[in-house]
């Protein structure tokens, strides 16, 4: 249980930064941060005490198997996961050397050209 | 034949951006999108009206993924495919003068088939993966020009759009840690097997928050006006005419209807938040000077009419009151399709109309009726269509919402909708004032006259305009709008046709 609650702390946490913060970087380290408790989140659902990798050994049954295992499926989601979330963060990096580019600073209430 | 709906602009947009690096000839990439849409067009008809599903590499239901073809999604896929395919008509001759084309083409491309995915698939697992496909390649597109407010738009999406996914994929996870299955019809099955519900008001509070900051629900709204109003034209069509309603509406209705078998409060909250976007955003677009911001704000108050036409339906429907629920969703689906028809009627608009003045103040136009009659003309049917005078569709569609809002006994309701109506008119009436009549403005751009390929489009779609509103007679209805409805309404028939019970 605490475990879990660890997680939605990490969340938070990532989500006081994406809201609260005045840099880029920072905002988008708040999206990494909420990004990866998502993903442990994830792979607490399948854990389970003293579980053993899903890799079925020839002569076990599919009764002993489920036994023993760790649920794989919410790991292969959470992998594919992390690479949508690799994609989504080199594309928040490099809008931000663009902004840089263009302002000369990270700073969001510096950069208000449109008004939302 | 489903998987070529996601096949084809998958490979098609991987292809594009390599051909660049050898080949430079700008009309080539322009051609490919055209043929490649038009096929699709013409797949989306050929399927329309279809029940299939697919199975992917064989795997039965519960297990593998499977792709769903149900009334809904096939006027869903003809709805994006038409768009899709008027859109790059526009940008045929609107983008030609733009340098890296191959990976303008390329990044729409990927945007088609992450919608087609969303569209199609039955499992949420993947939905998310295809929900993010096509996010990625909009917040791309919308940054494409790399002018300072793009840039500045684009990342203020991103971020937005970044943490609506996080949200949605933390709803999938709780769903799976709660319920143990990821396909849509198995989760309403193993639901309703279930005594106690409660687990499910946070993943579906999740779920609203996900999409509706993909949707743009209105206190989720401050993306929108500057992403819609910054990106290339025909990429403002796409995102206001389809993009929204797949990520957002759709995805949603998707998942609160056929996969959480409505939860409670979810319809009420639906029909709150799609009364609050329908007013707010009609009353900050009246105050707007430019005409893709306006149309942007535009887009959120319409897409106010969507979510609580289904949010009325699902309420209806836990009332008991099927027959109204029906018409109340049908509503909200023929608003649907109409608002994709109008608003990137209107969008293709703003951008010929930006082409022949030099700029995206209203007040700067005028006398467009002089200067060219057929966009003139364009613009009077979208503009009189989405402000719902009688022979065009908006007026169909919005009375069916509000016929079904006054026999649901909600009338506070039909009087929300009535009086943004009103105001949507309002603000219709000031661009026509603004920018059809009235005399010629002084233009500081140096064309003379528009060429066809950006008007042409604008006729197709004023026709459509015209006469999608046939689609309200009986007969149409029933082939048409009913069988969309009822995929919604009847999630018993959608986990048979899915598992096969």
């Amino acid at each position: 249980m605490l475990t879990y609650l660890l997680a939605f702390i990490l969340f938070a946490v990532g989500l006081y930064s994406v809201i609260n913060k005045r840099n880029i970087i920072k905002i988008i380290m708040g999206i990494i941060i909420m990004e990866h408790a998502v993903n442990a989140f994830f792979i607490l659902v399948g854990y389970r005490a003293a579980g053993k990798a899903p890799i079925m050994i020839q002569n076990t049954s599919v009764k002993e198997f489920v036994g023993f295992s760790v649920d794989p499926l919410p790991q292969a989601l959470v992998i594919t996961s992390i690479v949508i979330s690799l994609g989504v963060v080199a594309l928040m990096v490099t809008l931000a050397v663009r902004i840089y580019q263009h302002y000369g600073t990270f700073d969001i209430t510096e950069i208000r050209n449109l008004r939302g | 034949m489903l998987p070529l709906f996601v096949a084809i602009p998958l490979g098609i947009g991987f292809l594009l951006p390599l051909i660049e690096e050898v080949k430079r000839r700008t009309n080539f990439f322009a051609a490919a999108m055209l043929i490649e849409t038009g096929l699709l067009l013409a797949l989306s008809l050929i399927k329309f009206g279809d029940k299939s599903i697919y199975r992917m590499s064989g795997w039965p239901p519960p297990i593998g993924i499977n792709y769903v073809l149900d009334g809904l999604s096939s006027l869903m896929l003809v709805v994006i495919s038409a768009i899709a395919f008027i859109s790059t008509l526009f940008a045929l001759t609107y983008m030609r003068k733009h340098e890296n084309l191959g990976k303008f083409y390329g990044l729409f491309s990927l945007m088609l088939a992450g919608m087609y995915g969303v569209v199609l698939t039955g499992d949420i697992f993947n939905m998310y993966v295809y929900l993010e496909l096509a996010a990625i390649s909009s917040y791309a597109l919308v940054g494409f020009n790399r002018g300072k407010e793009e840039i500045e738009a684009s990342f203020k999406y991103l971020i937005m759009g970044a943490v609506g996914s996080i949200f949605i994929l933390l709803g999938i996870a709780m769903l799976y840690g709660s319920v143990g299955s990821l396909n849509l019809a198995d989760i309403s099955v193993r639901i309703e097997e279930m005594t106690s519900k409660s687990f499910l008001l946070l993943s579906t509070a999740l779920f609203i928050v996900g999409f509706g900051l993909k949707a743009a629900f209105i206190p989720f709204h401050s993306w929108l006006p500057d992403a819609h109003s910054s990106a290339p034209t025909p990429i403002s069509a796409m995102l206001s005419g389809v993009l929204i309603k797949v990520l957002g509406i759709y995805a949603l209705a998707r998942v609160l209807f056929n996969g959480l078998n409505l939860p409670n409060l979810a319809p009420q909250v639906l029909i709150w938040i799609g009364a609050g976007s329908m007013f707010i955003g009609g009353m900050v677009a009246l105050g707007q000077e430019d005409l893709k911001r306006l149309l942007a704000y535009s887009s959120i108050s319409q897409m106010g009419y969507i979510t609580l036409a289904l949010g009325m339906g699902g309420a209806l429907i836990s009332q008991g009151k099927t027959a109204i629920a029906t018409l109340a969703i049908i509503g909200g689906i023929f608003h649907l399709v109409n608002h994709a028809t109008y608003k990137s009627l209107l969008f293709l608009f703003s951008g010929s109309v930006e082409r022949l003045y030099g700029t995206r103040n209203m007040s700067k136009m005028g006398g467009l009726s002089r200067l060219n009659p057929v966009s003139y003309a364009a613009g009077t049917v979208g503009t009189l269509s989405i402000s719902g005078i009688p022979p065009f569709n908006g007026f169909w569609s919005k009375l069916a919402i509000v016929i079904a809002a006054i026999w649901g006994k909600m009338y506070p309701l039909a009087g929300i909708i009535l009086f943004t109506s009103v105001i949507t008119l309002a603000y219709y009436l000031k661009v026509q004032k603004e920018i059809l009549w009235g005399e010629v403005a002084e233009r500081t751009s140096r064309s003379k006259d528009l060429s066809p390929g950006l008007y042409l489009p604008l006729i197709i779609l004023a026709i459509c305009c015209i006469g999608l509103g046939l689609l309200y007679l009986p007969a149409f209805r029933e082939v048409v709008l009913e069988p969309a409805a009822l995929a919604l309404q009847q999630s018993s028939e959608y986990t048979k046709l899915v598992l096969g019970l």
